[in-house]
């Protein structure tokens, strides 16, 4: 699996996520990283990941700044020919600013910054990203986010649950999400958007590995691909 | 030419930081405050002097990036 992790002033959990993805992708071909700035990617890539952090500052709204930065084009057009996008926490607020994912994310019902692990209902094991794991079962997965809270009408919110679109549901909501989302799929299920951080619990030493079938199966799809 | 764009929540889109302000000035005595929204105003301060073609510009400013019309309403005020 070749991948690459954009990274933003202010992004902070792209070397963590590189981490994750070297950790499936294998050796000889580490995960690359992309400066906002640059305005294509690199060749033969099979993911992009758009890590956690406060891109700019958080300014204006949460991934408005970042989402229309010039790396940001390549992806939406990398996204629009099939590519495979992961968007995590910071990453899900600036995919659903770029279009490529709907709805919003607001500032949490409670208006605290929230971080601690949460239990997560997986909801669906139809795609690249969540085969891994068995629909229905729990994980358990930290979240660190101040805008979180899932927001999108109620004909979005329709064909999210029709189309079999949400990937994660909190089980005790922590954030005033809509229905508890945590995690939603693009119409083609290659773009995902979560609030939780998955690349932070992939070795027993930090705790878990509840983050690695995520990675696993996504990198056992780029083989098969 | 100076312009002053009001950027709100949509009505229906909860807004918890309104209602920590609403909840806060009763606090401090102020009754019957039945709902607070809170929004953002931004002003933009242009080049063009032509007050349609602004207005115009301004519009597909918010369009584009200071609103995110999924949850926002916006509002463009030539001043």
């Amino acid at each position: 699996m070749r991948a690459a992790v954009i990274q933003f002033p202010g992004s902070n959990c792209d070397r963590d996520m590189a981490v994750a993805l070297d950790k499936v992708s294998g050796h000889n071909k580490p995960t690359q990283m992309v400066w906002h700035k640059e305005s294509g990617l690199p060749s033969g890539l099979d993911v992009i990941a758009i890590p956690g952090g406060f891109s700019f500052g958080d300014y204006l709204r949460c991934g408005a700044i970042a989402a229309r930065s010039p790396i940001m084009r390549a992806v939406i057009d990398f996204a629009n020919k099939g590519g495979y996008v992961l968007g995590v926490c910071n990453g899900f607020q600036v995919l659903t600013e770029t279009g490529l994912l709907p709805g919003a994310l607001m500032r949490n019902s409670g208006l605290k910054f929230i971080c601690k692990d949460v239990d997560l209902r997986v909801e669906t094991s139809a795609s690249e990203f969540t085969s891994g794991y068995k629909a229905g079962s729990t994980i358990n997965i930290p979240v660190a986010h101040h805008d979180g809270n899932y927001n999108a009408d109620a004909d979005t919110l329709k064909a999210l649950n029709d189309q079999d679109r949400v990937a994660f549901r909190y089980a005790s909501n922590p954030n005033g999400s809509m229905e508890d989302i945590a995690g939603i799929l693009s119409e083609n299920r290659r773009v995902l958007g979560m609030m939780p951080h998955p690349e932070r619990l992939n070795d027993p030493l930090l705790g878990g590995t509840d983050g690695n079938p995520l990675f696993e199966s996504l990198a056992n799809a780029m083989v098969s691909a | 030419m100076k312009v002053r764009v009001h950027v709100t929540l949509k009505p229906g889109v909860l807004d918890p930081q309104g209602a920590a302000v609403r909840r806060s000035l009763g606090a401090l005595g102020f009754d019957g405050v039945e709902k607070v929204r809170q929004g953002k105003v931004i002003e933009l301060q242009l080049a063009e002097t032509d007050a349609t073609k602004a207005e115009a510009q301004v519009k597909e400013m918010c369009e584009k990036l200071l609103a995110n019309t999924v949850i926002e309403n916006y509002a463009v005020e030539i001043l």
